[in-house]
């Protein structure tokens, strides 16, 4: 909380600079991806389980079927999209200084979405190699 | 950058021991934060013997007690002492309660501590400062918004819609919810707390009032509204066996109920 000396009577340090009027999409966001993630979860759980220790051949060849490519994509982009909004929260509930603030939801926001790019062309690598 | 001790103006002393007088049978110690922002020294923890047989069963009995015969530079805050005004509110033995309502004997341990609300500014001794805690419950707007023209008598509610406010209305606003939770000490600038939120959530099932989007408008806030991740110190704290976690969570609800 920021006790430092000011004259701003406590009714405007209060209001502060108003409502964002967002935040509802950020709550509705982090709980259906928390739901979908269960069922993902399990199946990736399961899925790694099964090709644990057959090779990147028997890997690629599961992950070519559309099913199976589809899902994973998924589960990848809802457990990025849960990451970023779970972190967020996190970030802006510990970090008081704005800039330091800012750098690191700047920082999540990138690592979020080149993990996802990164994390869907592999996919898609994988998939299309093992088509073929 | 992250703050691992006190500053050296704050960090807690040992204070000054007031023995019991001869003769006491029932000695009970308790160890109550000193300071006075306006003297030059850190605070610091003294210890009282009290003699429990002679003052009354509550921590404030023992508190008036002390006042009254041994100490009366110790400043606390105090009125009603039957659990109804929300004055005497302050943390005993590591919780937020009321000093009139709770025992002396309730406090496991050899000592009974206590300290103002914590993680607020200290005016002196067990004293805070509520005053941004007071203009964050007025910045709720706690009253009846209505455009319709004023009836000739009441405004009439059916005796369901006046159940909705049990639970609610009952808040004395001592202070004890918002001062137990971690989501307030972080962002208490920002985040509104359990208390004004209890009572936001107060004035947004009123079946009387007529601002209910406009009180969403305002609370739909990452800050304001969303910094409660359901701790539920709130509500374990509550002298009066309220729940604000509950009418946060139900806030949130018909935030999500408005967009979907």
């Amino acid at each position: 909380m920021n006790t430092g000396p000011t004259l701003r009577t406590p009714r405007s340090r209060a209001l502060g600079l108003g409502s964002a009027h967002h935040g509802v999409g950020h709550f509705i966001v982090e709980r259906v991806t928390a739901m979908l993630l269960v069922p993902l979860g399990l199946w990736g759980a399961w899925v790694a389980v099964q090709l644990a220790g057959q090779g990147y051949d028997a890997a690629a060849y599961w992950i070519g079927k559309p099913v199976n490519a589809v899902l994973l994509a998924l589960l990848l982009i809802c457990a990025l999209v849960h990451v970023k909004h779970a972190m967020q929260v996190v970030i802006e509930d510990y970090i008081g200084r704005f800039i330091t603030k800012a750098a690191l939801l700047l920082l999540n926001y990138s690592i979020c979405v080149l993990a996802g790019a990164l994390g869907v062309f592999a996919i898609l690598k994988a998939a299309l190699s093992g088509a073929f | 950058m992250v703050q691992l001790a006190l500053p050296k103006n704050s960090r807690v002393q040992k204070g000054r021991h007031h023995p019991a007088p001869a003769g006491a049978k029932n000695v009970k110690t308790f160890r109550i934060y000193r300071y006075d922002p306006e003297g030059a020294e850190n605070p610091r923890w003294d210890t009282y013997d009290v003699d429990v047989d002679a003052c009354g069963p509550m921590v404030l009995d023992v508190l008036i007690h002390i006042k009254n015969e041994v100490d009366p530079t110790l400043a606390f805050r105090r009125s009603c002492r039957e659990g109804v005004c929300g004055s005497c509110a302050m943390n005993i033995g590591g919780r937020n309660t009321l000093a009139c309502t709770h025992g002396h004997d309730e406090t496991h341990g050899s000592a009974c501590q206590i300290s103002p609300l914590p993680h607020m500014p200290v005016v002196k001794d067990l004293i805070p400062d509520l005053t941004m805690f007071y203009a964050q419950y007025a910045s709720i707007e706690p009253w009846l918004h209505t455009e319709t023209p004023e009836p000739q008598k009441e405004w009439r509610q059916t005796p369901e819609d006046r159940e909705k406010l049990d639970g609610l209305y009952e808040c004395i606003l001592c202070a004890c919810c918002s001062t137990s939770c971690p989501s307030y000490w972080w962002n208490g600038d920002k985040y509104l707390g359990p208390a004004a939120l209890l009572h936001a959530y107060r004035w947004l099932i009123d079946s009387r009032d007529e601002a209910t989007g406009e009180r969403l408008d305002e609370l739909e806030d990452p800050f304001k509204l969303y910094r409660c991740h359901t701790i539920m110190n709130c509500a374990q704290v509550c002298p009066k066996g309220l729940n604000p976690a509950k009418a946060i969570g139900e806030i949130k609800k018909m935030l999500v109920d408005r967009v979907v």
